[in-house]
């Protein structure tokens, strides 16, 4: 914050010095020039005649969509139990995984930090950032098409998620609670047990609940490279086009993706 | 200490101490563990695993950790280039797009400033944009606006939306009225108050979560390719569907470097602001 004094002897207030103002200006024409040239790249490769015709197809579609056909529920229950079965065990699964990692990766409970600990650091890191769609892929490639190999891919995808936040959590415990069990005598595992598990046990439960309810959303879409579920309906009607399935299909996922939104609040309301 | 507690104590004292349950009531708690019993048995009865097909498949899994141990960056170079620069290109346009987008929104979203159909017009926007996945976004801009990264640049600027402005009107919810009032109290008009008011007080944050979904539409990009709404997962597909694991393995370890880099990045960057 400046002010400067103008010929006239009045002085005046600006927010920044000509410096700033002027390193602000390049940055700002560098950023415009790196999207300048990116939306560029997007443009040449786009066929602009199809996103000129977009109103007229979209409505079109819309028109072929609707209404929704509503008999096609009766082939959807099982696909929907599918989905769900996808999502709980998968989280089952993910957080028996996750439970030991996040042990490994947490700075006061890994037994070495030179080792261990980069290594679980790098399970988070690499399970995290691949989505479930990938990983899915994958294993169908391995274990062949249908609901375990979605199960599977959602267990593996939840373990970085889970581990990273359980792993905060149990570095931020109290130390003084842990220092009591270990005055009286307890072993390494009486120690886990009574004083660092409790201080993480909500915590824990936040993380289940909330991965589910992210879980319940992957899975619906996770069918579409054939790992079971609704989204194998999902694909099979696209492929087909028939599009009043699809808006009925995705009415399905919408209420799955609410209710599922909906219980997670509520367990997490009661628990913390 | 009052007197019950003596006693209760002295009821007490030689008997054993158990961990209490989590679940006070009796029935709750039993119900519950029959209950996730039940679902657990229905739920693991209905998955039908082949068994034999897993077991075929093992060796292929081996294929690929050794794949991953020798990733093949060379032969299919130029395709991986292409889709890397064509993912990114994608998540810097749809942030960029989708901050300028997100930040009126956020605005109008946020119940202290906004009037209340503004508030609800808005707020109905976040909620349609955060319940739809991308994917599914993607399939239907790709119906509509053809093949290409123009869909998954706009699916990705949409999903932007509903995560940015909700947590922008959160955090202009609990700004700090009274600097807001100090600037109001100055004479300055609606514009002027935002801009020095408001938007100081929740600067810091939109640079934190910019960069936060940067990178999460940087590895959303990374699926889009599936539907074929650009970027590189339409080359992670082809490479999958022929059995290329090197080449996948590859394209994996860069999409983790890219994101850890981002993630370090970002970290910098809300050290520096924050």
């Amino acid at each position: 914050m400046v002010t400067h004094t103008q010929t006239d002897g009045t002085r005046t207030w600006s927010r920044r010095t000509q410096k700033q103002s002027l390193i602000r200006w390049v940055a700002w024409l560098i950023g415009v020039a790196v999207f300048v040239f990116c939306w560029n790249r997007i443009s040449e490769v786009t066929t602009w005649f199809f996103v000129w015709d977009a109103p007229r197809i979209a409505g079109d579609i819309f028109g072929r969509a609707t209404p929704p056909r509503w008999s096609y529920i009766d082939q959807l229950w099982g696909p929907i139990w599918d989905t769900l079965n996808i999502a709980t065990l998968g989280t089952i699964i993910s957080l028996m995984l996750a439970v030991p990692v996040a042990f490994l990766a947490a700075r006061n409970t890994t037994p070495s930090k030179m080792f261990i600990r980069p290594i679980a650091l790098f399970i988070i890191v690499a399970t995290r950032s691949i989505n479930s769609l990938i990983w899915a892929l994958l294993l169908i490639a391995i274990i062949g098409p249908g609901v375990f190999a979605g199960i599977v891919a959602i267990a593996i995808r939840s373990i970085g998620f889970c581990a990273k936040l359980l792993y905060e959590a149990i570095e931020e415990i109290n130390e003084t609670q842990v220092e009591a069990i270990t005055a009286t005598g307890a072993s390494r595992w009486q120690v886990m047990l009574y004083g660092v598990v409790p201080q993480i046990l909500p915590a824990f439960a936040g993380i289940a609940v909330f991965r589910w309810d992210i879980n319940i959303r992957e899975s619906t879409v996770l069918g579409l490279v054939g790992a079971g579920g609704i989204g194998l309906q999902l694909s099979a009607s696209l492929n087909v086009l028939a599009w009043p399935q699809v808006t009925l299909i995705l009415l399905v996922i919408l209420v799955a993706v609410v209710v599922g939104e909906w219980v997670s609040a509520k367990v997490r309301g009661a628990i913390i | 200490m009052n007197g019950a507690s003596v006693s209760e104590l002295d009821t007490l004292i030689g008997t054993g101490w158990k961990k209490p349950p989590l679940i006070k009531r009796d029935w709750l708690r039993w119900g519950l563990v029959i209950g996730a019993l039940i679902y657990l048995i229905a739920a693991i009865n209905s998955v039908e695993v082949n068994w034999e097909r897993v077991y075929a498949g093992l060796d292929r899994g081996a294929a690929f950790i050794a794949a991953f141990l020798q990733p093949d960056f060379e032969s299919r170079a130029g395709d991986i280039w292409e889709g890397m620069l064509e993912s990114i290109v994608m998540a810097i346009t749809s942030t960029v797009v989708g901050i300028a987008i997100s930040i009126p929104i956020g605005l109008g979203a946020a119940r202290n400033i906004a009037p209340l159909p503004v508030y609800l017009v808005c707020r109905a926007i976040i909620a349609v944009s955060r319940a739809l996945q991308e994917i599914i976004v993607a399939i239907l801009l790709v119906a509509i606006f053809g093949f290409g990264p123009l869909a998954g640049f706009l699916t990705l600027s949409f999903a932007t939306i509903g995560f940015l402005s909700k947590l922008l009107a959160e955090e202009i919810e609990s700004m700090d009225k009274v600097q807001a009032e100090a600037v109001k109290a100055t004479g300055s008009r609606w514009a002027q108050w935002v801009n020095y008011g408001v938007q100081p007080q929740f600067m810091p944050r939109l640079i934190g979560l910019s960069m936060y979904r940067l990178d999460i539409n940087f590895r959303e990009s990374a699926i889009l390719g599936l539907v074929g709404a650009g970027g590189i997962g339409a080359t992670l597909n082809t490479a999958f569907d022929r059995y290329e694991y090197d080449t996948a393995a590859a394209i994996l370890l860069i999409i983790i470097v890219i994101v850890m880099g981002l993630e370090y990045l970002s970290g910098l960057i809300r050290a520096r602001v924050q």
